[in-house]
Parts: structure tokens; sequence; C-alpha cells
């Protein structure tokens, strides 16, 4: 029986070994013609990245070729796709959580609050859990509140959650108003002396005015109390060109400083995230590999590019 | 910022007009433009290349009719092309029935593509249905299911052993044996998870499935056909549920998985609550890819969710009182919930093109009514009571300026001044009038 990492690593392989070997056969008579960048093209198309931002990167390679004067070897295509998009995303500042200041909310007083949103089945709660968790590892006294109230048993999946990691938890029924459940939360984190509460809230597809409103109250009634230092946006990394437009209308609505592309273990690409960060600015924070808890990690610009393009 | 197809087909459509006739050169801007909205639309690039193919051959060997032009002719090459692709042609999926016993519809598909919220739809769908708790790995699952089962009148059969896929599959099967339908719901997986793939075909191996349903979030982006193909493989799939298409995802996985499989898309789920299921339209689909506005869809949500007998009475009212501002305000909520007014022009054919002026729209319809919700019943009964000091006042309460209150009254008035003239005023005998009574 294989091991999770080792299952994993044979999924990335696999996709990463097909775009690598897409660039090895389209380069590999030292030549950048036509039929090598439409068939790069189509390998990044394939990775969600968009027929725009896709058609942008072949040609920037071509112009990079031609100045050069030819003599292109499949890996300097390689390496000059991967830099291109590492550098989009890190124009936005994505990068290891540690180092991106927190948003102007952000204020020493305790405790820290996070807030996670996102369309359905995005992996809010798990991802929530799992930010608490690590926090717990790292010494922090950790709170979960979950302000999703509409899912039936998301509540109960939230608790489980809370009683694996040995933390503080804040619930109130189902069907209760969630921007009274964040404010408890929060409330509860002060007085019990937490260094962090992480706020789950329901799924809603962005389209849902009413429901984008609700959250936007949820914010607002944490003003009063402390607003949020973080509020992330996580993202299916299957989601596809649609992502563009979640991630623009909750942004528009919401605080939102930080996205967390989850479900990375699967052989999708979320190449996605490389237009968003682009155009809206919103840096990457964590991605999600897997299941265990370590499994969600800081995002790395270069690696992520990696995935994208190459092989080991 | 999104240029939608329409307005990018118009622009084509522009430069092929004057042509005359369909040729294999003035259509390739054309065929350009539908290559990016097919792949923005989230179609994978290999269907994307062999449907532009078809496309190209039909448009090129069709008949030139006089009476339309080159693009309104192409447009309709690729809209049939599209709903064909779809299953337009065949008669509509019907649920595989199991004849001795019964019926057994397991379901299956990545995290989070909505299988347990289907599988209560399913329920609520076909009526005297027994929903089995296979999902035993994410937390939570089960008690979900049991109290959607519960929400949609459906029987709840948990897991014999929470730690036993197979043996709870099993027993299920033996509990289940008097209900039409046994619905069941599984974990989430990945299709490269080797593991769980296997644990999967030995659960339809013990349920028998008359239905195998891929369960897909109508979000997904490329990756969409290679899940699709890879469980496939291992069970053999029997339909498609698509998830999620109350969003604005344009749903181009199905297309490709269609295309590719040939496996029927036989439900859409359209929102949240259990009855928000629908079976699968190919004609509307294609519009819905093409970003062509669906006028059906759009009457049947209006009819759906807007309270008819209350629009009635509303209308009614209006009629003998005029309008004041507390209608104002209730028929502006009648029309919120039909969704976001952006969202509503998309469904439009030409929408498109306004959906970007309503955004603007939208935020003003919310700053309207926590303005009117800051008066008096009073002044609200009686807007021409507002003076300037009720006005300030107005503004404290509801977070605006005093001049945005009075730009809101003026619009109010504007409003009742049309209506006026439509209702032939408060006595008078106007077109409505005439039609309501």
């Amino acid at each position: 029986m294989l091991t999770l990492a080792g299952r994993l690593r044979r999924g990335l392989e696999k996709t990463r070994k097909k775009m690598s070997a897409v660039i090895d056969v389209a380069v590999g008579r030292g030549l950048f013609d036509d039929a090598a960048a439409e068939q790069i093209e189509e390998a990044l198309i394939e990775a969600d990245i968009g027929p725009e931002i896709a058609l942008r990167l072949v040609e920037d390679v071509r112009e990079w070729v031609r100045s050069a004067g030819g003599g292109v070897t499949a890996e300097t295509v390689r390496e000059k796709i991967e830099m291109d998009i590492a550098e989009i995303l890190r124009g936005s500042g994505s990068g290891r959580s540690e180092e991106i200041p927190p948003n102007g909310n952000h204020s020493s007083e305790q405790p820290r609050v996070t807030i996670l949103v996102g369309v359905n089945g995005s992996g809010k709660t798990t991802t929530a859990a799992k930010l608490a968790a690590q926090a717990a590892a790292r010494g922090s006294r950790v709170l979960l509140g979950a302000a999703d109230t509409f899912r039936a048993a998301a509540i109960d999946q939230l608790r489980v959650w809370a009683e694996r990691i040995g933390c503080e938890f804040v619930a109130q029924d189902q069907g209760a108003d969630p921007a009274a459940v964040a404010f408890d939360a929060v409330q509860a984190g002060k007085s019990r002396g937490c260094d962090e509460v992480f706020i789950d809230t329901a799924g809603r597809l962005h389209t849902q005015t009413n429901l984008m409103a609700e959250l936007e109250k949820v914010i607002r009634v944490l003003g009063k109390i402390k607003p949020p230092d973080h509020c992330f946006l996580t993202l299916d990394a299957t989601t596809g060109r649609n992502g563009l437009q979640q991630i623009t209308t909750f942004s528009r609505s919401l605080p939102v400083d930080g996205l967390i592309v989850t479900k990375l273990d699967g052989s999708a690409r979320a190449g996605v995230v490389v237009e968003a960060v682009e155009r809206l600015k919103i840096p990457v924070r964590y991605v999600g590999v897997g299941e265990t808890v370590e499994d969600l990690m800081p995002f790395d610009p270069e690696a992520f590019a990696r995935e994208l393009v190459r092989t080991e | 910022m999104f240029e939608t197809l329409t307005e990018r087909l118009n622009k084509t459509f522009r430069n092929l007009a004057g042509f005359g006739k369909l040729n294999e050169e003035n259509i390739q801007p054309a065929l350009r433009e539908i290559r990016v909205a097919l792949l923005e639309a989230d179609v994978h690039f290999r269907v994307v290349k062999s449907f532009l193919e078809n496309v190209k051959k039909r448009a090129l060997g069709s008949e030139v009719l006089e009476s339309v032009t080159p693009a309104d002719q192409f447009v309709k090459v690729v809209r049939d092309e599209l709903a064909r692709t779809l299953g337009a042609e065949e008669p509509p999926p019907e649920l595989r029935k199991n004849p001795a016993g019964p019926t057994r519809i397991l379901l299956c598909g990545l995290q989070g593509a909505g299988k347990t919220t289907a599988a209560a739809k399913l329920a609520h769908l076909l009526g005297k249905s027994a929903l089995v708790a296979l999902d035993l790995k994410r937390p939570g699952a089960v008690e979900q299911l049991r109290v959607m089962a519960e929400k949609v009148q459906a029987t709840f059969l948990p897991p014999a052993d929470p730690s036993d896929v197979r043996l709870s599959a099993r027993k299920a099967l033996e509990e289940g044996r008097a209900f039409e339908h046994l619905i069941f719901d599984t974990a989430g997986r990945l299709q490269i998870d080797e593991e769980l793939m296997e644990e999967l075909v030995e659960v339809a191996g013990i349920v028998k499935p008359d239905e195998i349903v891929l369960v897909l979030d109508a979000m997904t982006g490329q990756e969409a056909l290679n899940v699709a193909e890879t469980f496939h493989k291992r069970v053999p799939l029997t339909a498609l549920m698509l998830t999620k298409t109350d969003g604005d995802a344009r749903g181009g996985a199905a297309l490709s998985i269609r295309h590719v499989t040939g496996i029927p898309i036989k439900w859409i789920g359209t929102g949240e609550r259990p009855d928000a299921i629908e079976s699968f339209h190919p004609e509307r689909f294609a519009d819905r890819i093409l970003g062509m506005g669906d006028v059906v869809s759009l009457v049947e949500r209006a009819e759906r969710l807007t309270d008819t007998k209350k629009v009635e009475s509303l209308t009614k009212r209006m009629l003998r009182d005029g309008l004041d501002l507390e209608l104002f305000l209730e028929q502006m909520r009648e029309m919120r919930k039909m969704g976001p007014l952006t969202e509503l022009l998309s469904l439009l054919p030409g929408g498109g093109n306004l959906a970007p002026m309503a955004a603007g729209s939208e935020e003003e319809l919310k700053r309207f009514e926590s303005m009117i919700l800051s008066m008096t019943p009073r002044e609200r009964r009686h807007p021409d009571i507002i003076d300037h000091s009720r006005k300030r006042r107005i503004a404290r309460g509801s977070g605006v300026r005093t001049e945005e209150v009075s730009r809101m009254l003026k619009q109010f008035r504007k409003v009742r001044g049309m209506l006026g003239a439509f209702t032939g005023g408060k006595k008078g005998n106007g077109i409505l009038r005439q039609f309501f009574s």
C-alpha cells in the first residue's frame, strides 16, 4: 500500500511529466516555431491558466528566443515560462505567510482573528481546522468559531476537529445568525485569553447577493469588537475560469487579503490563480496538498510555477 | 472586464457582415472568438479543437439562406452543434429503473462536488427513497445526510459499521429492500487516489447500481474531463449531475465530458434548497455556455421565486392607493429575490452589455432600502412630507449623505410619475387598471 505522500507524488508527477513532455517534444528540434508555440500554449491552457495569459506567456518566450538568436532547448524554455509565472505570482506579494504583513486592520491586540470565506465545497471548514491545528501546534491558544450555521452538520464537522485539536470551540444552533456567532467567538477568544481565533463561514456562491450581504454584516459586526486581521478566500484547485469571478466578487464585498488554494493534491493545477493574482493583486497565502494538517503549506510562488511547467 | 461572448461575437459579426457567403477564410476570426469563448467556458482544449472542426464543416457546407446574414447563420451553426453535442437530438435521458426491486443509485465524485446535497435532491425528486450514508471519511458527513433526509422526508439508513464501507453497503441493501429508490452517498475522492478508487470499485461491485452518477461542480476547469474519464474507466458511469449551476460558471466541463465519453447529463443542481434540482436541457445549456442568454430559465426562475399572489396584491394596492415608499420597498425586495440584477440581465439575450451598468444599481437598491427603513411609517406612506430636517435624520439613520436621500426621493417621484401615466393616475383609467380589473 502506498503512503499518502507516495500517492501524492505519483499524481503530481503524472501531470508534470505531461506538461514537460509537451515542451520537450515541441522544442525538441531546437526550434521555437508555430507548432511548438501552439503545443505549449495548449499545455498551459490545460492547467487552467486561461487562453489570454497562455498566449502572452508563449509570445514572450517567442520574443525572448528571437532576441537570444536561437539556440533554444526545452530546459531553457521551461525555465523561462516558470520564471515568468513566478514573477506574476510574486508581484502581488504572494509568498510565505509569515513574511506578509497582515492587512490594514491588524492590531497587536489579541486575539488575532481570521475568517474563512468561499463558495460551497471549496474546503473552508477543513482549512479553518488545519490553520487552527497548526497554530495550536506552535503553542498558541486557539479558538474555532462555527459561523457556518446553514449547512447541515457543518457545526458537528468543526466540533469534531476542535476536539481532535483540543482547542476552544464556539457555536450556536443551526440557523443562528452567523454574525452573532462570529461576535461570540471573538468575545470568547478575548475573555479566554486566546492568541488566535479562526471563524468558519457557510459556503455561498458569489452570485447570491443576499448571502454576500450576510457576510458583509459578519465583517461589520466583528468591527464592533475587533475587525478581522485576515479574511482568506478558499479556492478549489479544480476550479476553472470561474475562479476569477469568484475572487473578483468576494473581494469586492469583503476585505479579502489572501487566497488559499485547496485540494492541490489532485491532478488540477489551479492555473487560474495566476490571472487572479495579476489582476486583483491578492496574494496566495497557503496551498492545501493533502488531508493531513501539515499538508496545508505556505504558498511558494517558485514551487507553484515549477509544478505548473516542469519535471523534477 | 469580462467581455461576454455576445459582445465579442457582435464585433466579429460586424466584420463578417458584407461577405455575403461563408468561406474558409472569412470565418477564421469568428472561429477564433468561439475558441476563446469555449476555453473561457472551461471546455477542454482538445474538445474545443474537434468541436471547431465540426462547426467549420457545417458552416461551410450549409446552404446560404437569402434571408439571413452570414453572421446569423454562423451563430446558428455553433448553437446547433453545441446543443447536438449536449444531446439535443436524443430523447431526454431517463432514470434507469430496476424492474425487480429498488432502483439503486450510486453517487461519486471529487470532494466538495456536492454529493450529499445531490443525494437529498434526488430523493426529493424521485420520492419513496432511502438515503444510504457511505461517506464515512468526512467528519459530520453522516449527520449531514441524516438531517437532509429528514428535510426531504426520505428514510435515512445509517452505516452499519462506521469503519467499514463495504459491510455498510451490504447491510443497507438488505435493509432497503422495500424502497423504490436506494441512493448511496459516497465519500469524495481524487481520481488519482488508487486506494479510494479501488474502494469505490468494490462498493459498486456490492451495490450493483442501476445508475452510477458522477457529481461534478459546474465550476470545474480543464481537469473535469480527466476526472470523468478516470472515474468512467473504473466504474461505468451512467449519468452526470452538474451542481452549483445557479452561479455564473458557464459549465463547459459538461460539454467536454459528454463529447468524449457520451455519458448523458441527467440533472443539474440549481440552488441550495433540496428542491433545487432540474432535468438537463441541451439547448438551454448551449446558450449558457455561449453566454447567449437564457430567457426560459429567467421566466422559470421568476415564476418560482416571486410570490405571484404577493405581486398581485402589491399591484392591486398600487392601483388603489398609488405608489408610496412602502410599496416601492416591497417591490424592490420581490425583484431582488430573483437574484442579483447583473445575473438576471446576463440571462437576457444581449443583456450582457447591460450587466456592468446594473452592478451600480444593485448597490443603489441596497442603499434605497436602508434609507426607506430609516423613515417613519408616516414618511413612507406620505413621502411628500419629507422636508430637509427629515432628510437629514434619514441620512444619519441610514449612513448616507443628505443629497442621496434627495436623489432617491427624486427617482421615486419619477417612477411614480411614469406609473401614473401608465395606470391613468389614482382614479383614472390607465392600461394596467383595465388589465387587472
